[in-house]
């Protein structure tokens, strides 16, 4: 009986969604709070919602703003090593867009631009201490290291209609990511133009013992050092006695 | 089965980190050295970032060094005179480690430090064990027993200070234990190993220790060495990770296990042979990988 149930119930919250008159747009996404714990590999984010009238729908699910440095290697004395860097001061952590068409063929650049739709229209606030021709390099590496540490994707298509007014899309959210506020920002195209959008916060957060781990580290790394510490003698003291009685 | 590392942050099969621990752990119970030379790049190669291999190796190879140093003080096969003044030694030199792999993160660096030092100390100690254990393979199939002396008088000998080690017969400056304490817990530090490679070679051909106290002692300077060097990279890198500890420490007390069956049933020579090449092996893999074209020339990395 479980198995139809969810399904059920999941078609329930999309009629829940179908939009009133006069409203074009309504979202929802399946887990406001994405709880990291020691068996966290990674999750899915379902956002589904409706529309009321056509279109074409454009999903935006944004990691916080990290600072990253981008280093580049070259041949010094025989060995590779980091010659030059540059750094970019707010880079989305995570970055997906889906939609329901290829974006081009929904808008404008310039539309998608002003937005930050596509991770070529991302501004990552480089520190402007390299002329723009060696920065472009830099820009382009960060794009393809976050795109193949699977931090960045960009896919057309992924966004599905149930019939035409109910939409549905999964967004993978992979291990890696940084905890803090997510953002999922849904958007109604009509002829090139946002008609209407929609943001919704997710929460991502370490929870229970990984937690705990963590902000040890943290803020307390004096007393997360002894405890490291104390529970490697003691584990190495343990193993000392199970080995003396094999 | 997956688990999340807290600190790595980081999902990973735990089988894989049993599977490391495992080896590194037979490999030491094998030969007697902790095995943290293969550990940092084990767990690099998985895709731990080398900051957290680096001070996660010291946070295991505390639990890998005090188990094996209970078992020979047991025996009692320590010199804990000659263990605490190479320990001072070694307590300044891990912070002065910690220091020093600080500034280079900074830098962004911290590839190159360790991949040079690695190569640099791997190549010349297991280059002069390999010499060293092939020499006595040869001589002991020739069976010519060679006229041995109990250890030669150098410059060494001529220092200050002198100490007079009872348990090790040795009456010796206290400037060479403590300066080999220091330079092998800079190594600790900056490159998140026990340093057991390096130190047991120190003790027997520097200092001339008797060969029955060398292990012992010198897993008793290690496990505290190596618990200085942790603590210092919680406090100023925050890069020790717990849950990987542990995991890694699962394995390497089954693996220490039947390592040390096997090596039982080994002669010493060949035991150093044999540790020679896999040293060497490592040493070359790493050489190669400073020297060989990137294929990605670019790397990314979290600034502070």
């Amino acid at each position: 009986m479980r198995a139809w149930v969810a399904p059920l119930s999941t078609l329930a919250l999309l009629a829940a969604c179908l939009p009133a008159r006069g409203q074009e747009l309504v979202t929802d996404v399946s887990r406001h709070l994405v709880a990291i714990t020691s068996s966290y590999s990674g999750t899915e984010l379902l956002l589904f919602g409706g529309i009321d009238g056509g279109g074409d729908i454009v999903v935006v699910v944004r990691g916080p703003a990290e600072a990253i440095t981008i280093r580049r290697k070259d041949r010094v004395f025989g060995v590779w090593a980091n010659v030059e860097k540059a750094e970019f001061r707010s880079v989305p952590s995570f970055y997906a867009v889906a939609s329901s068409r290829p974006l081009d063929e929904i808008a404008q650049p310039r539309a998608l631009a002003r937005l930050q739709i596509g991770a070529e229209h991302l501004r990552l606030g480089a520190v402007r201490d390299l002329p723009p021709e060696r920065l472009a390099p830099f820009r382009a590496a960060l794009l393809r290291l976050k795109t193949e540490a699977d931090l960045f994707s960009a896919e057309a298509g992924q966004v599905s209609f149930l019939g035409n007014r109910l939409f549905r899309v999964e967004v993978k959210v992979p291990a890696n990511v940084p905890i803090g506020t997510f953002t999922a920002e849904v958007y109604l195209f009509r002829d090139g133009n946002v008609v209407a959008a929609q943001t919704t916060p997710i929460f991502v957060d370490k929870l229970g013992f990984e937690r705990a781990v963590y902000a040890t580290a943290q803020r307390q790394p004096a007393l997360y050092g002894l405890a490291a510490i104390l529970v490697a003698l003691l584990a190495g003291w343990l193993a000392a006695v199970a080995m003396r009685k094999t | 089965m997956q688990i999340y590392l807290p600190i790595a942050e980081m999902s990973v099969n735990v089988l894989v980190l049993i599977g490391i621990g495992g080896l590194v752990g037979f490999l030491s119970g094998v030969f007697g050295v902790g095995g943290g030379f293969l550990l940092t790049p084990f767990l690099i190669f998985i895709g731990v970032p080398p900051a957290v291999a680096v001070g996660t190796g010291a946070n295991e190879l505390v639990a890998a060094s005090v188990s094996g140093m209970i078992a020979h003080w047991r025996r009692g096969n320590v010199d804990f005179q000659m263990g605490g003044v190479l320990l001072a030694g070694g307590m300044v030199g891990s912070l002065v480690g910690a220091w020093i792999f600080n500034l280079v993160y900074g830098l962004g660096q911290v590839d190159l430090l360790i991949g040079i030092t690695y190569v640099v100390l791997l190549g010349g100690t297991g280059g002069l064990m390999f010499v060293e254990s092939l020499k006595v393979i040869l001589r002991t199939k020739e069976d010519a027993p060679p006229a041995r002396k109990l250890h030669s008088h150098t410059w060494l000998h001529g220092l200050p200070f002198k100490m007079r080690f009872r348990r090790s017969k040795l009456y010796v400056s206290a400037l060479l234990p403590l300066g080999i304490g220091f330079a092998i817990g800079i190594l600790a530090a900056v490159m998140g190993v026990g340093g057991g490679f390096m130190l047991v070679p120190a003790m027997i051909y520097l200092l001339g220790m008797p060969t029955l106290l060398v292990v012992g002692t010198s897993l008793f300077q290690i496990t505290f060495v190596t618990a200085s060097a942790t603590f210092f990279h919680a406090l100023g890198n925050k890069t020790v990770d717990v849950v990987l500890a542990l995991l890694l420490l699962v394995g390497a007390v089954v693996g220490a296990q039947i390592g040390a069956r096997i090596g039982a049933q080994l002669k010493g020579e060949q035991l150093r042979v044999l540790l020679a090449l896999i040293v060497l092996g490592v040493c070359l893999q790493l050489g190669y990988g400073l020297v060989a074209t990137p294929g990605e020339l670019f790397s990314m990395a979290r600034a502070p």
